[in-house]
């Protein structure tokens, strides 16, 4: 017993420093924005002290500025939190669809090249997202590469208007966060024996059948993973729309940091950023939940 | 071993998807390093070659503060996020359960797990408060918050190499009468070395890149690299972004293939 307590008091001393830390800059401030969401705007940003459950009504609802007391549904606010779902999922969804192929491709060459293909992906991973972010608009924008070379070639007549919509912030997530998606899936099939699947043909299975019954269930882990690391920055993504969506496609954490900018209301602001934070937590237990039933099958 | 006529792990298509993939990813990158030597101004015409926007770059007083402020506050939040990483890794691996394990991990993986722009706003809100009680402005907001995201990066190799590590040799050298901080100085941290070294740099890299958070601790006139070029972009894309984007690309790569070298070595 006595060694128990040494150890936890060991172990305790020694996190110390950097829980500490991760209190003072990580845990701390955000419980104190919790606090934030509850009071009422300063007039010129910040907040007063003076309790108000108005930052969280007025994410969804605006008061009627000639009917105090009435409320309407706040229209540009739903649209920026459904945009944000279906820009987030979206992404999620397509970069599973060719990440899959491309961890298998990566994960089937021989050990040698296998390496260098692995940190190819790992680059971009690790690149400045800004610096990412750049690169695509420079593709994309009207007068991009894109469109020159589609001119060019003769194939449109006009560029194609893709900056600016949420088209192009789609683009932007799907490029930035597609090895997010890859590596996951890699460790996967990384782990997957091979023989299995020459096993699987041996006994007259159908290439669909084997991708079916046996790739597929030794992938899914690694998609499950791989949708979380893509899903949760996009849903909080704020450079990319800021930059590809051009101020009017905005998705929550634009809208979030209006309200530290221009909008002046903080306690909103602290409010959206809790939901957004929520939205996080609740897809992290669905990860968990999906991944512990795995578990208990397996 | 592989027969080349039949191969079961060939899936009809995953070739063609994956190549795809790989040129989509990198031809925005290679178009950004190829026209950071424009003469010209825009990505569309090459004007031939020219060290042009590196020198406007090189010669600018904004970059060079801002580039400056950038390794300033990177190096200062390597070293700090990777000795309070180095630390917690060794209270909680090779350890048995103790009382709060979890809530320590769920700690240390924080930020992790928070989206930046949250991360962003809730420093913002912390850090006005406390430069209004202070009077203080400095550089040191900015240190502590990137020390502290970094926290979990410089953690996981560290951590990842102390499981690999089983406790026989520092057991033999305790058998040896070493004492409990000779063990640890001859035996336990020569062969976690590389671990911390990779567990650094890959926090120097994500404090360099950070924007988010940067954009909404710094005070006025604090610009780092990456605030600078989100802040030019507004104005039109300048082509010597393009140059200080293929500078840090190439530091990136430089730093993860060191990386790679160094956490390889174990196998």
């Amino acid at each position: 017993m006595a060694i128990g307590k040494d150890r936890t008091r060991r172990n305790w001393l020694l996190s110390a420093p950097a829980l500490i830390l991760l209190t003072l800059a990580a845990a701390g401030p955000l419980l104190i924005m919790v606090v934030y969401s509850f009071l009422s705007p300063g007039q010129y940003g910040n907040v007063q002290w003076i309790f108000s459950l108005e930052g969280w009504r007025s994410i969804l609802f605006t008061e009627d500025i000639f009917e105090p007391g009435k409320y309407t549904l706040a229209d540009a606010h739903l649209t920026i939190l459904m945009r944000s779902l279906k820009l987030s999922l979206l992404t999620t969804l397509i970069t599973a669809l060719v990440g899959f192929p491309t961890a298998w491709f990566i994960a089937t060459k021989p050990p040698k090249t296998r390496v260098l293909w692995l940190f190819l992906i790992t680059i971009p991973f690790w690149t400045n997202l800004l610096i990412r972010t750049f690169a695509i608009n420079e593709v994309i924008r009207n007068e991009g590469l894109l469109n020159s070379f589609l001119l060019w070639a003769g194939l449109i007549t006009e560029p194609l208007r893709i900056i600016y919509t949420d088209t192009a912030v789609f683009i932007g997530m799907a490029y930035v966060y597609l090895p997010f998606m890859v590596l996951p899936i890699f460790a996967a099939i990384d782990r997957f024996d091979m023989r299995l699947l020459e096993a699987g043909f041996d006994l007259y299975a159908s290439r669909l059948q084997v991708l079916r019954r046996v790739i597929l269930p030794i992938v899914k882990p690694g998609i499950i993973a791989g949708s979380i690391l893509v899903f949760t920055p996009s849903i909080g993504a704020y450079v990319i729309p800021r930059i590809l969506g051009g101020g009017k496609n905005l998705m929550v954490g634009n809208l979030i940091d209006l309200q530290f900018g221009q909008g002046r209301n903080w306690p909103l602001g602290a409010a959206l950023g809790m939901t957004l934070l929520v939205i996080v937590m609740i897809a992290l237990a669905v990860y968990t939940r999906v991944t512990n039933r795995e578990n208990d099958r397996g | 071993m592989a027969n080349a006529s039949f191969s079961a792990s060939r899936l009809p298509g995953f070739s063609t998807i994956a190549t795809i993939v790989f040129v989509m990813l990198y031809a925005p990158i290679v178009t950004l390093v190829v026209y950071s030597f424009n003469a010209g101004k825009t990505v569309t015409a090459w004007e031939g070659f020219s060290w042009r926007w590196y020198q406007q770059a090189w010669t600018n007083d904004i970059v060079q503060d801002a580039a400056l402020r950038s390794l300033t506050v990177a190096t200062c939040a390597m070293l700090i996020a990777t000795t309070v990483a180095t630390l917690a890794a060794l209270g909680t691996t090779r350890t048995g359960p103790f009382a709060g394990k979890t809530l320590i991990s769920v700690m240390i993986n924080q930020p992790l797990l928070v989206p930046d722009i949250v991360t962003a706003i809730s420093l913002l809100i912390f850090v006005a408060a406390l430069k209004v009680a202070t009077g203080y402005q400095g550089l040191a907001y900015l240190i502590v918050a990137h020390a502290a995201f970094c926290i979990p990066f410089a953690y996981l190799p560290i951590k990842a190499r102390l499981e690999s590590m089983d406790l026989s040799l520092e057991n033999a050298a305790a058998d040896l009468y070493a004492s409990p901080m000779q063990t640890f100085r001859r035996v336990t941290l020569p062969l976690l070395a590389p671990a911390i070294i990779a567990g650094g740099m890959l926090a120097f890299v994500i404090s360099l890149d950070d924007v988010v958070i940067t954009s909404f601790v710094k005070s006025g006139g604090q610009d780092t690299l990456p605030t600078y070029m989100l802040g030019q972009l507004r104005r039109g894309t300048e082509p010597d972004v393009n140059a200080i984007s293929t500078v840090l690309l190439c530091l990136t790569v430089l730093l993860l293939s060191l990386f790679f070298v160094l956490t390889r070595k174990r196998d």
